[in-house]
């Protein structure tokens, strides 16, 4: 089965990456600045990776800042999905319906501060701890709507048959309903992960003497924005992409596409 | 329904299966929902309760009951704030919407699984970099002595630089450039499962490719572009770094102003109030949203 | 919802505001904390880069307290890690003047006892003197300056630089290259200073003049910026700002056409300070860490890395003339600073004040 050609359509793709690359190919080619100021060129330089690679405090906070988006994105992808799973099969609720989006529409200060006091009134010591629980809050709620709109109209036919076969209703879940709503997981992680690794104004609440990557940035900046940070954004780049490859090479090939449930084999 | 052979006798066995679902129901929605009581619902209650009292000098809230922060919310000023930052955000969600379908449709239908995952990671790539850096970076872009202005000038396409930077187009491009993936990500999510002759029957660009998109895909991926558009819009409305650098701070926008009053003037019942005023307006499009997705959901048939 | 769901919530939420409840019943203070002896470790609040960085290690060889540093972005982030906090996990906060101010008021700092500080002989006796804590009684000053124009002398033809006026009126040369600091208390500076009002002034009148007169100011300004103004200038983005003293060095650093004038209708004078939040259980190590903060080599550090001036007269007077030279604002005279109207907290009145300030940015 090939796919029809579109060349319009992948040229506007080419167009869209060179739009969203842009910027990252500036602040590559300034991280390599000879010059205090990450806004205009001098010269090329390494020096801002040597002090980077110095600067253990930097490291250290990049270190935090995965475990944490980590660490959240696995608990909003396992309650995001329950709770997709609950309002779509098991409840016709609307204030349920709308009420997973009630996490999003709170301001990030709000939410930071309020979770803050709530922290301290309970003697939670701020930390790791407590800005993966910040996280998770408003992450659950974007996997939640992700993961439902891939489990809307989903065809539940061969689920049902499963379950007729005698196949309970967790292997059936597992072998079955999983696999096939499993891109909209992918998705929801993505994004969870993404935002919560850039996430700043909650984090710089609820971290206490923690030190995430945003937090380390901002505070960067008050003495004004060197090229350091450029060299970290490129090197926390090339890492990504490392690992993309990486992930990439590993993943067993699954042939050319994935059979799904109503459509027998591709 | 799940039948199971039963030697209970036929209605019992239905009860049997009724209170079973409700059970399975409640266990599987608990989870989210005591994490979110605990975390979300007390502490958010607990600040949000403090719009009805007055803020005191040095951050300290007076405990006695009163409208005021009412009045002070429903002063043009800040009205005028609001309806200014919705706009922006209008805008915004739009041209992510208009930039991002085309994107999420060529990369459902990528035939490879491992393509269009790698797909969806080159586009969430830019945004593993940090977010202040990535916006200073379109400073350099922007700016009268930046690059987009030099190739202007070089090409001879202009005499003068160009003022795009420090104004509510920046603005804007800072926040599609921002929020953008998070359009493109649930719009896949939605796309992906459609029966793929379905899609391309939608996507071939032969005969009639807005009719088929719109009789045919639209109502499938409502519920999609939805999400889409809340993920965006609201991230938007409430934005601060990209109005400050981008905007220069010309004209601010509801989440500036908030932060202001909880960060500077330490007023929180003022900046409670504000909150409340914005969470209405946004819980108001959301009514709409779950409407719209209910006639849809009457609409499609399952693909 | 189902009756299940909704009971347990319910016995979830009321469980928890049971726990809270209690948790806020035992928050009653009864005067100083119940100190600890001997070497401990000092929670200090500071901004990033802003302390020498062998300052732990030295401090630690003379008194045997260690450091832990949690930095903050902001006086903002700052007050709100302090009173986010247990009172006694900070037991010293950097915060500028009016921040610093606000906190005694609301009786948040402990009180300093001056024998137990001996390096307070190394500060100017102007230091001693400063409206926000007369005699040093609650913080000690740790770096001080003023705000004023930074300018490109050489891309402003024959425009001299020296009033408020080039900023909210400028000459052609300037049109469209001008920035201003967005920060509440100093966006409002230029208009009030022009007006001959006081920087610290309350009046509705007043402020909604100088309102009108910042918002006027904006289509000629280039965009408001408390963060890289400086850089602008270097790249001629703009050729006149309003910026800090110490900021502008920056730049000079980049590029000698830039020079700081403080306006000739006056400017403010800020201070940095340090402060024992309340609460504190290291009372005595804390003051052992003010003393050690004023020892000269600190302030010439500060002075050399940060290019900001400090009130420490012994480290001021050990700087190489040559630094001097090239960054002359370094050189203002503390009498002169002290002409500047301090910037005092505003209590009651801060919320007119960012009303003012917030008119004139969504204006």
């Amino acid at each position: 089965m090939g796919e029809p050609r579109r060349p319009l359509l992948a040229a506007y793709m080419g167009a869209l990456f060179a739009f969203l690359y842009l910027p990252i190919a500036i602040l590559v080619v300034l991280s390599f600045n000879d010059s205090k100021l990450a806004t205009v060129w001098r010269g090329f330089s390494l020096r801002w990776y040597e002090e980077l690679f110095r600067d253990t405090e930097v490291l250290l906070s990049i270190r935090t800042t995965l475990v944490i988006a980590i660490a959240a994105t696995l608990l909003s992808i396992l309650f995001g999905t329950l709770l997709a799973f609950g309002i779509e099969r098991h409840t016709r609720s609307p204030a349920l319906e709308n009420g997973i989006y009630l996490p999003l529409l709170i301001p990030d200060v709000v939410t930071g501060i309020g979770l803050l006091s709530f922290f301290a009134t309970i003697s939670l010591p701020l930390g790791t701890t407590t800005v993966i629980i910040a996280h998770s809050v408003w992450g659950t709620a974007f996997a939640a709507a992700i993961v439902r709109t891939r489990l809307r109209g989903f065809d539940r036919s061969v689920e049902e048959a499963s379950l007729d076969l005698g196949v309970r209703e967790v292997p059936t879940f597992l072998r079955i309903t999983l696999p096939a709503i499993s891109p909209g997981i992918i998705a929801a992680a993505l994004v969870v992960f993404t935002l919560s690794i850039d996430e700043f104004i909650i984090a710089y609440f609820t971290a206490g003497q923690t030190v995430t990557f945003p937090i380390q940035v901002y505070s960067m900046i008050r003495f004004g924005v060197t090229p350091e940070i450029n060299a970290v954004a490129t090197v926390m780049l090339l890492f990504s992409m490392a690992l993309i490859v990486g992930a990439y090479l590993i993943a067993r090939p699954r042939g050319p596409r994935a059979a799904r449930p109503g459509e027998g084999p591709a | 329904m799940p039948q199971q052979a039963s030697p209970l006798p036929p209605s019992a066995a239905a009860a049997e299966g009724g209170s079973r679902r409700a059970r399975l129901g409640a266990l599987v929605l608990a989870p989210a929902l005591v994490w979110w009581a605990i975390f979300l619902a007390l502490p958010m209650g607990l600040v949000l309760a403090t719009a009805f009292f007055k803020g005191g000098a040095y951050g300290a809230i007076i405990y006695e009951p009163t409208l005021r922060n009412l009045e002070r919310a429903l002063d043009p000023l800040y009205v005028g704030v609001l309806w200014h930052s919705v706009w922006l955000a209008m805008l915004t969600t739009a041209i992510c919407l208009v930039l991002g379908y085309p994107a999420a449709v060529y990369i459902a239908t990528r035939a490879s699984a491992r393509t269009r995952t790698l797909l969806l990671v080159l586009v969430i790539l830019p945004f593993w970099t940090n977010f202040l850096i990535r916006t200073y970076a379109w400073i350099v872009l922007l700016n009268r002595e930046g690059v987009v202005n030099g190739a202007l000038e070089g090409l001879g396409i202009v005499d003068e630089p160009l003022s795009l930077l420090y104004n509510d187009a920046a603005v804007v491009l800072g926040l599609v450039y921002g929020y953008l993936p998070l359009m493109i990500l649930p719009l896949y999510a939605a796309i992906e499962r459609i029966n793929p002759e379905v899609l391309e029957a939608a996507t071939d660009l032969g005969a009639r490719p807005l009719r088929a998109l719109r009789t045919v895909m639209l109502p499938l991926i409502i519920p999609g572009i939805v999400a889409g558009c809340v993920f965006v819009f609201v991230p938007s409305l409430g934005n601060i770094p990209v109005p400050e650098l981008l905007g220069g701070g010309r004209s601010e926008m509801i989440g500036n102003l908030i932060n202001r009053q909880f960060l500077t003037t330490r007023d929180w019942p003022f900046g409670s109030m504000l909150v409340l005023a914005l969470m209405v307006l946004l819980m108001a499009l959301l009514v709409l949203q779950s409407f719209v997705l209910r006639r849809s959901r009457q609409v499609g048939v399952d693909g | 919802m189902n009756q299940g769901i909704r009971r347990a919530l319910v016995a979830v939420v009321a469980a928890a505001t049971l726990a809270v409840v209690a948790a806020c019943g035992g928050g009653e203070e009864s005067g100083t904390a119940a100190q600890e002896a001997g070497p401990v470790t000092l929670s200090v609040l500071t901004f990033n880069d802003y302390i020498p960085e062998n300052l732990a290690e030295e401090f630690e060889k003379k008194t045997g307290n260690t450091l832990e540093i949690t930095y903050i972005t902001s006086n903002e982030d700052g007050i709100a890690k302090i009173e986010g906090a247990e009172p006694g996990t900070y037991d010293i906060a950097f915060l500028t003047s009016p921040f610093t101010q606000g906190l005694i008021a609301a009786d948040k700092v402990e009180a300093l006892d001056g024998s137990k500080i001996p390096n307070l002989a190394n500060l100017y006796p102007e230091a001693a003197e400063l409206a926000y804590d007369p005699g040093n009684a609650h913080s000690v000053p740790y770096s001080w300056g003023t705000t004023g124009i930074c300018w490109r002398q050489d891309l402003v033809g024959d425009t001299v630089v020296d009033s408020w006026s080039d900023l909210l009126t400028p000459d052609d040369n300037l049109k469209g290259k001008v920035t201003m600091l967005d920060e509440d208390r100093w966006l409002l500076e230029p208009a009030l200073k022009t007006l001959g009002f006081s920087l610290n002034t309350t009046d509705a009148d007043e402020l909604q003049q100088a309102v009108d007169l910042s918002i006027q100011a904006k289509s000629t300004l280039l965009g408001y910026d408390a963060e890289t103004f400086y850089s602008k200038l270097v790249s001629g983005e703009a050729v006149a700002v309003q910026g800090w003293d110490g900021w502008c060095n920056y730049g000079t650093a980049e590029d000698a056409n830039i020079q700081f004038v403080i306006p000739s209708e006056g400017s403010d004078l800020w201070v940095d300070t340090l402060v024992i939040p309340k609460g504190s259980t290291h009372i005595e190590q804390a003051h052992q860490f003010m003393d050690f903060i004023l020892e000269p080599q600190n302030g010439q550090w500060v002075a050399e890395n940060i290019l900001y001036k400090v009130p420490n007269k012994a480290a001021m007077e050990a700087l190489d003339p040559a630094l001097l030279e090239q960054f002359p604002n370094m050189a203002i005279p503390p009498a002169t600073l002290l002409e500047q109207e301090a910037l005092e907290d505003l209590g009651e009145g801060q919320s007119a004040f960012t009303d003012a300030a917030s008119k004139v940015k969504a204006g």
